[in-house]
């Protein structure tokens, strides 16, 4: 199967929501089990929610998904255009968060690691981020 | 969400519902911390029983409120996790400070 969808929204919380559940939906057609779903919704949060609270820093900017299907794998970028993280390596540490006061985990990163078989960071300080994951979907038995 | 406080054991359980991210914190930390500090409970038990979706905006909100409750002495458990949501709280290990019961 061959697929893509691409997506544009204005960086506002309550389309976390929003883009998860589109994400979602898309990847539906690869007939996902209900933890793939789950794990996908998860990773896609914590990528927009970083756009949104430090790409961004709660200003208004656009966020970009692409996903594409190819066969049974599942390719997702989100991209914004904010502040662009400066070093990467420390920002992907496990409870590493920029912004503790907001009762931030710091666990992003290391979800999006953890719930999708690849992932990759791509960031230009000053220009933007760009998380690329990836996810195969298992194909069921026929039954 | 549904705060229930029970005077005789002073225990104060706060069942969230819905879906915990980064948009629904502020305003579940806000009603939670509101309850804390009326009842001063000597335990809070956070029941996800109708929670269908968190991701690690639940993690921070969950220590935020766990940090006011330490104020005073109270102490906090979980329960009604799903494996989904299970699987998030043991990426920090959690519940080695807030335990899961039944």
């Amino acid at each position: 199967m061959e697929n893509e969808m691409k997506l544009e929204f204005k960086s506002k919380s309550c389309n976390e929501a929003f883009a998860r559940i589109t994400v979602a939906a898309f990847a539906s057609q690869l007939d996902p089990t209900i933890e793939e779903i789950s794990d996908i919704k998860t990773a896609v949060s914590e990528a927009v929610t970083n756009s949104i609270i430090h790409g961004y820093e709660n200003q208004e900017g656009n966020i970009h998904i692409i996903c594409k299907i190819e066969g049974q794998v599942l390719n997702v970028e989100v991209i914004d255009y904010g502040k662009g993280i400066e070093n990467l390596e420390i920002a992907k540490q496990p409870l590493y968060t920029t912004k503790p006061e907001l009762d931030r985990s710091g666990m992003g990163f290391t979800i999006m690691e953890n719930f999708m078989d690849k992932f990759e960071v791509e960031s230009i300080v000053g220009m933007g981020t760009k998380v690329k994951m990836q996810k195969t979907i298992v194909r069921k038995e026929e039954v | 969400m549904v705060i229930d406080y029970d005077k005789a054991t002073n225990n104060l359980t706060i069942g969230f519902d819905g879906e915990i991210d980064h948009h629904s914190c502020n305003e579940i930390a806000v009603l939670s911390d509101d309850a804390i500090r009326k009842y001063l409970p000597q335990r809070v038990v956070f029941d996800f029983k109708n929670v269908r979706f968190m991701d690690s905006a639940g993690i921070g909100m969950i220590i935020g409120r766990y940090k006011q409750l330490l104020r005073f002495g109270g102490k906090a458990e979980m329960k009604n996790i799903n494996n989904e949501i299970k699987r998030i709280f043991s990426m920090v290990g959690i519940f080695k400070i807030i335990p899961l019961v039944d």
